[in-house]
């Protein structure tokens, strides 16, 4: 059979498609943005008419999915993994309403944080929500799991976390696919009370889910995706989870490892077989993508006398992704390198394109910043967070989506003037609207800059939720007409800009600056697009 | 039969097309891949590598272990050097000359070149000059693949498919000018043998 070459994400993606899927729903951001791409130039997709668009932010994909689920159809959301911070209200409590229509949550963690703030392992949120968890090793399990993944949601009545990390998901490798399953009809749940988490019947919904426990922790236990490897050589042990099965094996030229091997794939742990390989080994090496969640886990707390190595005694490091080098030297195999780059290699930090908008805004920010003293711009996540950067080093804060507008408007309140916040749109939309609000409802002095680009630049480009609206929106919110101004930010215009700014920093109250310019990534791909169709 | 090679350059640079490529020429030739690739926050005019493994036989680890890379191919002298760690002894460094200047501090190119030129099994080629002749300037990237194509061990036929593979929707004449840079690029690279 031929099979089709997939990165992680896009298995994933092929994987809910040919589960019957009816809708996936999704806020961009790397690891994870793939999934939904991969979704929405599908054919099969389309055919199926499978509802396919982003979201404004990874709660809102996330109820939209449970309410599919609650209509009897499967859905998939998908996110990268501080997207399931945003979503964790939602995520916690359909646990406790459970599912009707298979809901799978897939989250691509970023270990060794190529693009993100922090490496957050998943599982945690998974072991939370007392759910099943699956962490496929390679792009053909990223495949199977994703449509196992659907009917495990339904046969339990709970939804079910899918987990990948930056290399799986970035990673293409051949994967044969399976005969496509139809979508379920629309049926809506026999219990017409599932979903309401009232205190008496969410008492009763979470005492569902503990009965659940032990059907899912059997169904670990027999799962394929769990798989014990004899081995001959009893003086160690190895467990490895997700993709570090790869990189034992890479360790292993013949395909063997002469110890035995204890794959994991699904969690909750399978506890006879972690037990079998922990009776029969001296001792015990843990391989794992993330947090060293296994490991700790079976360290507990008591001293048993067994030898566990991993993360926290120092054989594997505590932090970053794992390699084949790393893995090569917990089992003490690693050679040194032959060559090494040479000292005067320069880095080469990612940068503002050529020609964004971004860097004249900055610019004008600047000029005025420099007649207020230092560190009093907020900032948030997007291809401008690289304003923290030199040449502009024009920002002071990037931590979480929204954070700009409400970190302004703390520090306004205890007294830091000015007080400004930068942030994009799509990140605007997604969390900075609410943020907004309570400091028009203080009428904080406050400036917002919103940085207009009309895309998610960051993430590739995707549609911006509120493409064309956000003059409304600041309007809406209830910021004064006459203080949401407008800017075009083009080297021309830099007076103008620094006037508009300064103006508005003066302003004693909630003030919006717009600077408004597409993103000149999507604006030459428009225009090909564009030149292509004459 | 294992073919291990790290693709670097910067991004923006197109590395991927090169991946691609080499890729399905693989496929075509009856091997398997596998490719990580990067997306995100470095690809905005940062240092970006792929790591690209072809086999006859299960490839395990989507990325390549230190010190055993057949080959590091490079569209941008510099970012030849980045991963040098990840080089055989043996292993090919073919690299284009034409340097990508976006950071303050860039190295003077004739030291980078002379590195580059220091190791046992090295090329490096003006793949922009050469594009620029045939009056295909996008084309370096291809004449990098045909730079590198002697040491593919896979046929010249399958590695003019894949071209035909990724350029065919941009019609019969971009297909023509990218066959064409890779023979360019391949004669060079046989001339230097
Ligand atoms: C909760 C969360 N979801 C997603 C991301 C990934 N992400 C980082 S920046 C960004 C988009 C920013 O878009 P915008 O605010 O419009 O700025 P631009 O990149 O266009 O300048 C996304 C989706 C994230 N870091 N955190």
């Amino acid at each position: 059979m031929k099979k089709a070459l997939l990165l992680g994400d896009e298995a994933i993606g092929q994987g809910a498609i040919d589960a019957g899927i009816s809708g996936i729903y999704a806020y961009p951001g790397t690891p994870s943005t793939e999934i939904m791409e991969y979704v929405q130039r599908s054919p099969k997709a389309k055919a199926n008419n499978v509802h396919a668009r982003w979201s404004a932010n990874e709660k809102t994909a996330t109820e939209a999915a449970l309410g599919m689920s609650y209509a009897g159809k499967r859905a998939i959301v998908c996110m990268k993994h501080v997207g399931l911070n945003v979503a964790a209200d939602p995520f916690m409590n359909s646990a406790i309403t459970g599912t009707n229509g298979g809901l799978v949550i897939a989250v691509a963690d970023d270990p060794s944080m190529h693009s993100s703030q922090n490496e957050q392992d998943s599982r945690y949120y998974g072991k939370f929500a007392q759910i099943p968890v699956l962490e496929p090793s390679n792009q053909q399990e990223a495949y199977d799991m994703t449509r196992d993944a659907f009917e495990l949601s339904e046969k339990y009545g709970v939804p079910v976390l899918l987990r990948v990390t930056t290399r799986l998901a970035h990673s293409r490798y051949g994967v044969e696919l399976s005969e496509p399953l139809k979508p379920n009809d629309l049926h809506l749940p026999g219990d017409p009370k599932q979903f309401v988490l009232l205190p008496s019947i969410a008492k009763r919904r979470y005492k569902i889910l503990l009965g659940v426990q032990e059907h899912i922790e059997e169904d670990s236990e027999n799962s394929r995706y769990n798989k014990y490897i004899e081995g001959k050589d009893k003086s160690l042990g190895i467990i490895t989870t997700g993709i570090a099965f790869n990189y034992l094996m890479e360790n292993f030229p013949d395909g063997a490892s002469p110890y035995p091997v204890l794959k994991i794939g699904q969690y909750p742990l399978p506890k006879d077989a972690v037990n079998k390989i922990f009776k029969e080994t001296e001792e015990l090496l843990v391989l794992e993508e993330g947090y060293p969640f296994v490991e700790e886990y079976l360290r507990g707390v008591i001293e048993s006398g067994h030898k566990i190595h991993g993360r926290l005694d120092g054989t594997v490091p505590r932090d970053g992704e794992l390699n084949p080098n790393i893995v090569a030297k917990a089992l003490g195999k690693d050679l040194p390198p032959d060559y090494s780059p040479p000292e005067f290699l320069a880095n080469r930090p990612p940068e503002l394109c050529p020609g964004c908008g971004h860097r004249d805004l900055y610019d004008a920010l600047n000029d005025v910043m420099k007649d207020y003293g230092p560190q009093r711009v907020f900032s948030d996540i997007g291809c401008y967070t690289l304003g923290a950067l030199p040449p502009y080093n024009a920002i002071n804060s990037c931590v979480d989506m929204g954070a700009s507008i409400t970190m302004a408007k703390g520090a306004a309140d205890a007294g830091v003037h000015p007080s400004v916040a930068v942030i994009g749109d799509s990140t605007f939309t997604h969390s900075g609207i609410t943020g907004l609000l309570d400091a028009v409802n203080d009428n904080t002095p406050v400036t917002v800059i919103i940085l207009d680009n009309a895309a998610v630049a960051m993430t590739g480009g995707q549609p911006s939720a509120g493409e064309g609206r956000i003059e409304q929106i600041c309007i809406g919110v209830g910021v004064e007409p006459e203080h949401v101004r407008t800017v075009i930010p083009l080297p021309k215009n830099h007076d103008e800009m620094v006037r508009v700014i300064k103006e508005e920093i003066e302003y004693d109250g909630v003030s919006v600056v717009i600077a408004q310019r597409e993103c000149i990534q999507t604006l030459v791909a428009r225009k090909k697009r564009m030149r292509k169709k004459k | 039969m294992k073919k291990d090679i790290i693709l670097a350059g910067v991004g923006g640079q197109g590395i991927l097309s090169v991946a691609a490529v080499i890729g399905l020429a693989a496929l075509d030739y009856g091997l398997e891949i596998k490719q990580s690739e990067v997306h995100g926050m470095s690809q905005r005019g940062g240092a970006v590598v792929s790591h690209l493994r072809i086999s006859d036989s299960t490839i395990h680890s989507d990325l390549i272990p230190e010190g055993t890379a057949d080959m590091i191919l490079s569209v941008e002298p510099l970012e030849a050097l980045r991963y040098l760690n990840f080089l055989k002894k043996d292993g090919w460094i073919i690299s284009n000359t034409k340097p990508f200047v976006n950071i303050p501090d860039y190295p003077p190119v004739e030291k980078i070149l002379e590195e580059i030129n220091s190791l046992p099994n090295s090329l490096t080629i003006n793949a922009d000059g050469i594009a620029k002749a045939l009056k295909s300037p996008r084309s370096s990237n291809i004449v990098m693949v045909g730079a590198a194509s002697p040491y593919l061990d896979i046929p010249v036929e399958n590695i003019e498919n894949g071209i035909r593979q990724i350029f065919g929707r941009k019609g019969e004449t971009v297909v023509e000018l990218n066959i064409a840079a890779l023979h360019k690029g391949r004669e060079f690279a046989l001339g230097e043998k």
